[in-house]
């Protein structure tokens, strides 16, 4: 059986990308940033997933007005680094997961989540920024990688409680792929800020340092949060932050926080990264207590019928 | 007809690019992306406004298009991903168009973000209904529902 075995959230600011892509990581105000990933990078390197699913949004590079899924699952075998306008980054081609996308895509559709399947998509820095940050700049990417793109560009983006039940559906079908994989799941974006009209450059680490707690205890409470609030306290382009909640819907109830790190700013942004794990699990008595709840749930519903 | 008001029309310095903006900036954006083909790109520079007629734009729109007006392009419709590709064409990064749209120096722009950014104080509301913080606003939402539900009870 597959399973997820933690998450980790990260900004994808684009500059953060340039910066590397034109060697600036030594420079002190990225240095700043980057010296915040040294100890994800090892964790990582200790982890070794077989897969990843990357949650992220396209800006405008896969993607226009053309058309704007809200929920699209990467189930090519592989996916190039797209141009943004100043060439494709020097980035490895993102290799996918096609068998365990076809998997999810079949699972969560039949949960009521209507994604749109995508063969064929070129991933921008939304994708690419935070597997740099979390693998360093490797000749190949040490294992395949399922991106789901959600729109947060066009109004309204999906809310944070849908986000957290299609994590909740993602981590079902994740578990039901019958061959033992590893995965990690990434949630990108944010932390606040905006970059667009007179209120650009707006930041609250009050709000991010929140967010940060309650995704880690409380995440039920972040899926209550509304879209208005996001933007007014997070800034316009802060609403990314619903992304995170697939990462932490896909996860159990209680996870360990191994890792967390934030940073003001990189370009325009809030940095946030955090480091989810999963619980060791002892499947055996956890599914005999199920059963015994199922008989008893089973054995209450009788006696309601009677009762009727 | 007028705009629809929405909750998110009260932040102050903010175009929310809703489906509205959308549908009426839909030539805006395709503009824009016509620019990610270096063809295109020349084909703009070595003449705007003869570039700019292949596509479905108000005269106020081309006008915000040619005079770099980066706020007035998201009043009309435009998406700050899709702009910001005419600002990569003029050279510009990210972080000179968000100064620029703010009206600040580039200086002043980056000496504000390495000191933490534009504080949320004061800048969450056109009316000031919401200029509590949320936090403040939530136990009075709450209180107010369970009065509501008290009488309905």
């Amino acid at each position: 059986m597959a399973r997820i075995i933690a998450g980790v959230s990260s900004s994808h600011v684009p500059a953060i990308g340039a910066a590397i892509d034109n060697h600036q990581t030594e420079e002190p105000y990225w240095k700043r940033v980057f010296s915040g990933f040294e100890k994800s990078k090892e964790w990582m390197e200790r982890t070794k997933p077989d897969v990843c699913i990357v949650v992220y949004n396209d800006h405008a590079s896969a993607f226009s007005v053309e058309i704007v899924p809200t929920f699209a699952l990467g189930c090519a075998a592989e996916f190039p680094p797209a141009d943004e306008g100043w060439g494709p980054r020097p980035v490895p081609v993102v290799k996918g997961h096609p068998q365990l996308a076809a998997h999810i895509a079949q699972s969560v559709i039949l949960d009521e989540f209507d994604i749109t399947v995508v063969n064929k998509m070129e991933v921008d820095h939304g994708l690419t920024v935070p597997m740099n940050l979390l693998f360093g700049s490797p000749k190949a990417w040490p294992c395949p990688v399922i991106p789901l793109a959600v729109n947060v560009v066009l109004y309204p983006p999906p809310t944070g409680h849908r986000c957290f039940m299609l994590g909740r559906a993602i981590k079902k079908a994740v578990e039901s792929y019958p061959e033992d994989l590893r995965v990690v799941i990434f949630g990108t974006g944010g932390m606040s800020h905006q970059i667009s009209g007179p209120r650009a450059g707006l930041i609250n680490s009050k709000f991010d340092k929140a967010f940060l707690d309650n995704l880690t205890k409380d995440p039920k409470k972040l899926t209550r949060i509304p879209h208005i609030e996001y933007m007014r306290e997070a800034g316009a382009e802060g609403i990314e932050m619903v992304m995170w909640l697939i990462m932490r819907g896909a996860l159990d109830d209680k996870v360990d926080e191994v890792y967390r790190f934030y940073t003001v700013p990189a370009s325009n942004t809030a940095v946030g990264h955090i480091i989810l794990e999963n619980r060791a699990r002892a499947r055996k008595p956890a599914a005999k207590l199920t059963r015994s709840k199922m008989k008893r749930a089973a054995a209450r519903a009788k006696v309601e019928r009677i009762r009727g | 007809m007028a705009r629809e008001q929405h909750d998110y029309d009260d932040i102050p310095g903010t175009f929310v690019f809703d489906q509205e903006r959308s549908r009426q900036g839909y030539g805006i954006n395709m503009f824009c992306m016509s620019l990610m083909q270096e063809e295109n790109r020349k084909a703009f520079k070595a003449n705007e406004a003869e570039y700019l007629k292949k596509f479905n734009l108000t005269p106020q729109q081309t006008d915000a298009i040619l005079k770099r007006d980066y706020n007035r392009m998201l009043e009309l419709g435009g998406n700050i991903y899709f702009t910001a590709k005419l600002g990569a064409t003029d050279g510009h990064s990210f972080r000179h168009l968000a100064a620029e749209m703010t009206g600040s120096t580039q200086e002043d722009y980056a000496n504000m973000m390495l000191a933490g950014g534009r504080s949320v104080e004061g800048n969450r509301s056109k009316s000031g209904k919401a200029a509590k913080t949320a936090k403040a606003a939530k136990p009075r939402a709450k209180a107010r529902a369970k009065k509501s539900r008290s009488k309905r009870g």
